[in-house]
């Protein structure tokens, strides 16, 4: 209260009249890609589940996707760190471009993928292991094993997953002692040990309370600025907070993507409208 | 576009915006009366009628309160996107105008209350009922694009305000020439003067909702554009 106070002095409210017309509007024109696709099909089995999916995934921003239940988002969330190779009957046409490289190419060396790509999902999954050597696990797996770098690297993940205060104490207590909503940072803090540079979020805030919730979108809203971020979510309060792009799936279509503003108040498509309002038919 | 939407899943949702809807189709019709009702007080002296659209102004601003909180409500507990987003904003800005309009007659109703005691020219009052008749037109047809989500009709009630200022600049410079001509007119003059600036108002206000008609139904804001560019604003297409 005494800073709103603090604030209504005069000197507050001097006005820069050039800021009024500046605006804040972000417009993919504008961007740098990160993440192409072209084309892009996904078959299980005989059943295909994305249809011809074309977009650009703008660099250091963070772009949503919301859709219904099975409408194929988290599905293509996998394909951007080739989680679906694990399936068996998945089969992929058209081409993922990761900064302007085809993520699909034989060459591509999967393990390094994952290294840039990293991913979270719903329900947070620390090892059992101690704080610390969760976040240095990522780097002994490099082969870094000098301590001085590895109490940095997981200081560092640790603020930057703004989880530091609440453990600095007792980095070398068990991950699994901590809530999930502070297991969820570590595994925030796990991620960008390794410095990926495109973050994958499943869902990353659904099994957490509103008040971790906060914090995890808080956080994302930091980490923009070094890292592109993907993120899944059924909440659309959440897409309209977080993200600075939003991307509409339905039955594995990809219905509209657009700067998230728009789309929250203004979409262009009816099946976007009735979606986000809550309407069916 | 608003009009043809299929329903919402929660049914109680549904039901509190066309409950918020109705009512200020209900403010609108008051409004709409009580503008009526004030210019006829003026015109025809009647002290009665003046009396009664004074008092029944509380109704419009008790109405406009309760809509408000309605609408926070539905903020607070829905989360409105998109259309129903832009259906609320709208009533919020929406009602403001209305009240405002409301405050308009109310002060014609004064005047009119003054002018009665008074000697009573016929001309100067023909001039304004004039003007009245053309307002409360304007008024009627941007309630009616209002409740019908009807842009082309909000653009032709955009493109009448013109007429409508015009029509008030001509009618001052007439007063002034009444004033300059016999002095003894002037306190009546300006009583006359007050009352048609509070229609020409009550036009820009009904200017106001034609917009907000507009960004309700496109989603595009043609605030402070003049007619052309607003026109060419909506035929640009996304």
């Amino acid at each position: 209260m005494e800073a709103v106070k603090q604030q209504a002095a005069p000197a507050a409210r001097a006005i820069n009249i050039e800021s009024i017309h500046r605006g804040d509007k972000v417009s993919l024109a504008d961007e740098t890609t990160c993440l192409e696709l072209k084309d892009f099909n996904l078959f299980y089995g005989d059943k295909q589940a994305l249809h011809g999916i074309n977009m650009t995934i703008p660099k250091n921003r963070v772009t949503a996707f919301i859709g219904p239940s099975g409408c194929g988002k988290s599905t293509l969330l996998r394909c951007f760190n080739r989680m679906n190779d694990l399936i068996d009957s998945v089969r992929v046409e058209g081409g993922i471009l990761l900064d302007g490289d085809n993520l699909n190419a034989p060459s591509v060396n999967v393990a390094d993928l994952r290294r840039q790509v990293g991913m979270v999902f719903q329900k947070p999954n620390p090892f059992p292991k101690s704080i610390y050597e969760n976040v240095a696990y990522g780097l002994r797996l490099q082969g870094v094993n000098d301590r001085l770098t590895l109490d940095k690297v997981v200081e560092k993940s640790l603020k930057g997953a703004a989880l530091w205060d609440e453990v600095k104490d007792r980095l070398h207590e068990s991950a699994m002692g901590l809530s999930g909503g502070q297991q969820q940072r570590l595994v925030i803090a796990r991620a960008i040990a390794i410095e990926p540079e495109v973050l994958l979020l499943d869902e990353p805030a659904s099994a957490l309370d509103p008040l971790s919730t906060l914090k995890i979108e808080e956080l994302i809203y930091e980490l923009k600025d070094k890292y592109t971020i993907v993120i899944v979510t059924h909440n659309m309060q959440q897409a309209a907070r977080v993200s600075d792009y939003t991307a509409f799936m339905y039955m594995g279509e990809l219905i509209e993507f657009g700067a998230t503003d728009e789309l929250f108040t203004n979409p262009a498509k009816k099946q976007t409208e009735d979606y986000i309002t809550g309407r069916y038919g | 576009m608003a009009t043809n939407k299929s329903q919402h899943i929660s049914q109680q949702f549904e039901t509190e915006l066309q409950d918020i809807r109705s009512r200020v189709l209900a403010m609108a019709g008051l409004v709409e009366k009580q503008v009526a009702d004030a210019l006829d007080a003026l015109i025809t002296g009647n002290v009665d009628l003046a009396r009664q659209v004074i008092e029944q102004d509380t109704h419009v601003n008790d109405l406009e309160m309760q809509i408000d909180e309605e609408c926070t409500q539905i903020i607070a507990l829905r989360q409105p996107t998109a259309g129903d987003l832009r259906l609320v904003i709208a009533i919020l800005k929406t009602i403001t105008d209305l009240e405002r309009i409301g405050d308009e007659a109310n002060s014609i109703a004064r005047k009119a209350l003054n002018l009665s005691e008074q000697d009573r020219p016929k001309k100067s009052f023909r001039e304004l009922s004039s003007l009245g008749k053309h307002v409360c037109a304007i008024l009627r047809d941007a309630l009616d694009a209002f409740a019908r989500f009807d842009v082309d009709a909000a653009l032709k009630v955009a493109a009448e305000d013109k007429n409508v200022d015009e029509e008030y600049e001509g009618i001052l410079r007439q007063m002034v020439t009444y004033m300059m001509e016999d002095p003894r007119t002037i306190s009546r003059v300006l009583d006359l003067i007050w009352s048609a600036r509070s229609l020409e108002r009550i036009g820009d206000h009904a200017n106001n909702v034609c917009e907000y008609v507009i960004y309700m139904v496109e989603g595009k804001d043609v605030r402070h554009l003049s007619v052309e560019n607003m026109e060419k604003l909506l035929k640009a297409k996304r």
